[in-house]
């Protein structure tokens, strides 16, 4: 960030150096940046937890780059150049990001230009060296995931760089979203990243009702907790069962998979759809939870609690298991700071941070939870933080089903604009940040949605270095991030 | 303690083949040109493709191999490389940032080759189409030999789909 010229700045360009002077320092940490018509935004996250928001009007196309103070802003400031066209003004990485030159179109949400012709080359980082080679693995992987590209510089077995490639599912969802009525707009933003549907719904839902001044009934919060952790319960586990799989440790998985699927199949006799998908709309949810969807999660409870401890012992008790996960794939706690990285990653870095806790939202404002804490950083510690999440959230279960308030599950509302809204949603892999701008007529103006994964990814790039090739899908599945929840 | 745990997987939670005369399977079966079972008999090997998901298949997709589906008992298999599938089993709107990476694996893979569109934006672009990103579902890209509807697709829908795409129209 060159000097602003101080006497001259207008007040938005003051306050967005100071932003940029305070995140370097690391008195608050980025929750995102982005565009929207003629300016960028910011918002930020200051000590005592407070959200605060900064414009800045690129009059001239071009805004001073925050990445070139704070790196973590370095892949949304240029997602946000690809799609509205400015330019980031002394900014270290002027290489696109989203756009890989396959689109029809330039700036989608700028001043489009048609694009014809061959894509985009990409410069990738070098490492030089005697003996160095490169691997480049994706965008198909050789198992059933999201694409994207990695490219290794290797020494032998050794990682001496690791870089990431993604934008390859970048689907639009931000051009659709603009001029979208509500109903589409929910439906978008529950297909952002289908394993946190629930908590991007939410999200999306609590940023519309903030716009609009909308009082949810009670009952449809705790529906919505319910449906949170039964999301957050199905993934962990997943998530547990695959990182052992991934040390080739199939029993774990096997186990672990049982108890994911007895998870969904609870939400559909709950809800209706194993995923919850669509089931959380502004102003309310839209289904209630069936009779017979109770005992389901109930009996769930009760299965978890017999199954799960012993999976448990036996993950502790798996000398050969642990010798791949301890001490792999290190995440350092400065840099989970630096990043401001939210759920498992950070949580297993030392960053005490959960959006339910910290940034309190209805039912989690009424219920009281542990939120599990780890400085290893390693694959271990990841596995131990979602361990310690699952007996968290079936406590959490468990109190909202005896709490459940009786009444609407759904409020009427009447839509208008021009409105904004905002909202910090922890979805099972970190903090999901939406912004919404509604238009005068009640559509969607803008829409941002920033998945964790913004500030885990580039963690994982850091984490694999000096580890070897082999134990890079180890590491990879120990963060889980989302490919589309950040391509959109 | 590991016996334990290989006890606790019994009795088999395995569910029941679905029946030949479910209407699901029948319906898809129906849509079948070739069936491949005339060609390779009762052996698939399945390559998976994500041509821009939102992951929400892909979830469903993992789930054929837990206890409860158990897809490899019909002689069906998830394999790492396109050079050894006999079917891609393609996800996602196709978007145009995965199409060429989407036929190169149509490329490697060796005939005879099936290829089935998975979910409802495989099907036609689904919440996505009309975006400047997208292709607009599978077969602007690629032939497809079946579509398996859904939102995503269940994995007993997303099993029928393989078996009825083996086996083509009940006898």
């Amino acid at each position: 960030m060159s000097d602003p010229g101080a006497i001259f700045a207008s007040p938005s360009e003051v306050n967005w150096f100071a932003a940029g002077r305070r995140l370097a320092a690391g008195e608050a940490a980025l929750v995102s940046i982005w565009g929207d018509e003629g300016r960028m935004r910011m918002a930020l996250r200051e000590p005592d937890g407070a959200l605060s928001f900064v414009d800045y009007h690129c009059d001239d196309g071009a805004f001073p780059s925050v990445a070139a103070v704070h790196p973590p802003a370095g892949r949304l400031e240029r997602s946000a150049c690809d799609l509205f066209g400015f330019e980031a003004r002394d900014g270290p990485d002027r290489r696109r990001w989203l756009d890989h030159g396959r689109w029809p179109v330039r700036h989608p949400l700028g001043t489009p230009s048609a694009h014809e012709g061959l894509p985009d080359l990409y410069a990738f980082l070098k490492a030089e060296g005697p003996g160095l080679h490169q691997i480049p693995v994706g965008p198909v992987h050789a198992g059933i995931i999201e694409p994207g590209h990695f490219r290794f510089h290797a020494s032998g077995e050794t990682v001496v760089r690791l870089e990431e490639r993604l934008g390859y599912v970048h689907k639009g969802v931000d051009r659709l979203m603009r001029g979208a009525y509500l109903e589409r707009a929910a439906s978008l933003a529950a297909r952002v990243s289908g394993d946190s549907t629930v908590a991007y719904s939410i999200a999306f839902a609590r940023s519309v009702e903030m716009a609009l001044g909308i009082e949810t009934p009670p009952r449809a919060h705790f529906l919505r907790g319910l449906m949170a952790e039964l999301e957050r319960l199905a993934n962990h586990f997943g998530d547990i069962g695959a990182i052992c799989n991934d040390a080739a440790f199939a029993l774990m998985h096997a186990h672990c998979g049982i108890l994911r699927e007895r998870t969904l199949r609870a939400a559909n006799a709950a809800f209706g759809h194993r995923l919850m998908m669509d089931a959380v709309v502004p102003g309310g949810v839209a289904v209630d939870v069936r009779p017979d969807g109770i005992d389901a999660i109930q009996n769930l409870i009760a299965a978890v609690r017999s199954a799960f401890p012993k999976l448990v012992h036996l993950y502790d008790n798996t000398a050969s298991l642990q010798d791949r996960t301890v001490g792999t794939g290190v995440v350092k706690p400065n840099m989970a700071r630096q990043f401001g990285a939210g759920g498992v990653v950070g949580r297993a870095s030392g960053r005490d941070f959960d959006a339910r806790r910290d940034h309190p939202y209805p039912p989690y404002d009424a219920l009281a939870f542990q939120v599990p804490l780890r400085r290893e950083g390693d694959v271990n510690a990841r596995v131990w933080v979602r361990i310690d999440e699952v007996f968290e959230s079936l406590d959490l279960v468990e109190a909202m089903l005896s709490r459940l308030p009786e009444g609407s599950i759904q409020i009427q509302f009447e839509i208008g604009g021009p409105r904004e809204g905002h909202a910090l949603v922890e979805a099972f892999r970190g903090d999901v940040f939406t912004h919404v701008r509604l238009a005068e007529d009640g559509s969607i103006g803008r829409c941002h949605l920033r998945d964790a994964s913004w500030f885990q990814w580039p963690l994982l790039e850091a984490a694999i270095e000096g580890n070897i090739v082999a134990d890079f899908p180890l590491g990879n599945k120990s963060f889980n991030c989302s490919y589309s929840g950040c391509d959109l | 303690m590991r016996d334990t745990l290989l006890q606790s997987l019994r009795p088999p939670l395995t569910e029941p083949a679905p029946a030949a005369d479910d209407p699901e399977l029948a319906a898809l079966a129906a849509s079948v040109k070739n069936a491949a079972e005339a060609t390779l008999g009762r052996s698939l090997a399945i390559r998976h493709v994500d041509a821009g998901s939102c992951n929400g298949c892909e979830l469903e997709i993992h789930a054929l191999n837990n206890a409860f589906y158990d897809l490899e008992r019909f002689g069906l298999r998830f394999v790492a490389s396109p050079r050894h599938a006999d079917v891609l089993l393609v996800t996602g709107p196709v978007t145009l940032n995965m199409r060429e990476a989407l036929e190169r694996t149509y490329e490697a893979t060796p005939a005879p080759k099936w290829v089935v569109a998975t979910g409802v934006c495989a099907a036609d672009g689904g919440v996505f189409a009309g975006s400047y990103a997208i292709a607009g579902g599978v077969s602007s890209v690629l032939p497809v030999d079946l579509v398996i509807p859904g939102c995503p697709p269940t994995p007993a829908s997303l099993l029928k789909g393989l078996l009825a795409l083996m086996t083509g129209r009940p006898r």
